[in-house]
């Protein structure tokens, strides 16, 4: 087993952990804190794959902005005075079995499908690095990323007006 | 790395952000759970990229770069649904002092 198979099976854990406790902890500053750990530990999984433009983008963006925003948004409206009320414990175990059955199906349907010899390389390979990524985006795909800073202007204009107080 | 084992990390994040979506209450929390699976598939994005890169390279040397500009899309367009989607929660918040979904069955009060 070398280290890759090691680097990944640390941070596979520490991503599914994590991930548990962001649907189970009682506090939502806790949750936020977790989904930050799961950010970090799906950029390690990028760089593992030698995909480091992504796993810089992941931890700004992500890590960074996003959930800075989702931390602000919580620290705004001080849930902690108002306790929730129990949910109903039926409704609780009908969501888990539905997440469980389509965990199950998924891996069932995945069993039979022929991936033995497929491998993603890990640690070379050099399509995402900053370079090649670059090339392709300003010659492929200007239009899309033309595009998408439209979609940012209006996503502002949207945010602003839905934010503001009549 | 073998490519099922990255398949199934995605599918057990993405079930994990189903099970959160289903079972919480609290509008944020959805949210959040809702990045955790665009999480997932972007992370499957990226090890399929690499796929077939490494059994592409010798034909195209930047075969599988465009999964890695979806994964970078896929982002950007995360990043303007969060901005949206939390005004709207804190606006919600502002009317009914709660961001419980529950209180949410009828949108016209």
């Amino acid at each position: 087993m070398g280290v890759t198979q090691i680097l990944f099976w640390i941070l596979s854990v520490v991503a599914l952990f994590s991930a548990l406790m962001v649907i189970t902890s009682k506090n939502p500053m806790h949750s936020v804190i977790w989904l930050i750990i799961v950010f970090f530990a799906i950029s390690g999984h990028y760089l593992l794959l030698n995909a480091q433009f992504l796993a810089i983008v992941n931890i700004i963006v992500y890590a960074g902005a996003i959930m800075v925003l989702f931390l602000y948004v919580l620290m705004l409206m001080d849930l902690k005075k108002e306790t929730e009320p129990k949910k109903n414990r039926w409704l609780k175990l009908a969501g888990a079995v539905a997440g469980g059955s389509l965990l199950l199906v998924l891996i069932a349907a995945l069993k039979k499908a022929d991936l033995a010899n497929q491998f993603a390389e890990t640690r070379t390979g050099d399509i995402g690095l900053i370079e090649n990524l670059g090339k392709v985006l300003f010659n492929e795909y200007v239009v899309p990323f033309e595009i998408s800073s439209i979609l940012f202007l209006s996503a502002m204009v949207g945010a602003v007006v839905i934010g503001k107080k009549e | 790395m073998q490519i099922d084992y990255y398949i199934y990390l995605s599918v057990a994040l993405f079930c994990i952000g189903i099970v959160g979506v289903l079972t919480r209450r609290n509008a944020i929390i959805i949210f959040m759970c809702i990045e955790l699976m665009l999480n997932a598939v972007n992370l499957l994005l990226v090890a399929f990229s690499k796929m077939h890169h490494l059994k592409n390279a010798a034909v195209n040397a930047s075969a599988g770069s465009d999964g890695q500009l979806f994964v970078f899309f896929i982002m950007v367009v995360a990043a303007a649904e969060v901005s949206v989607g939390l005004a709207i929660i804190v606006m919600m918040y502002r009317n009914i002092h709660s961001v419980d979904i529950n209180f949410l069955n009828r949108l016209k009060h």
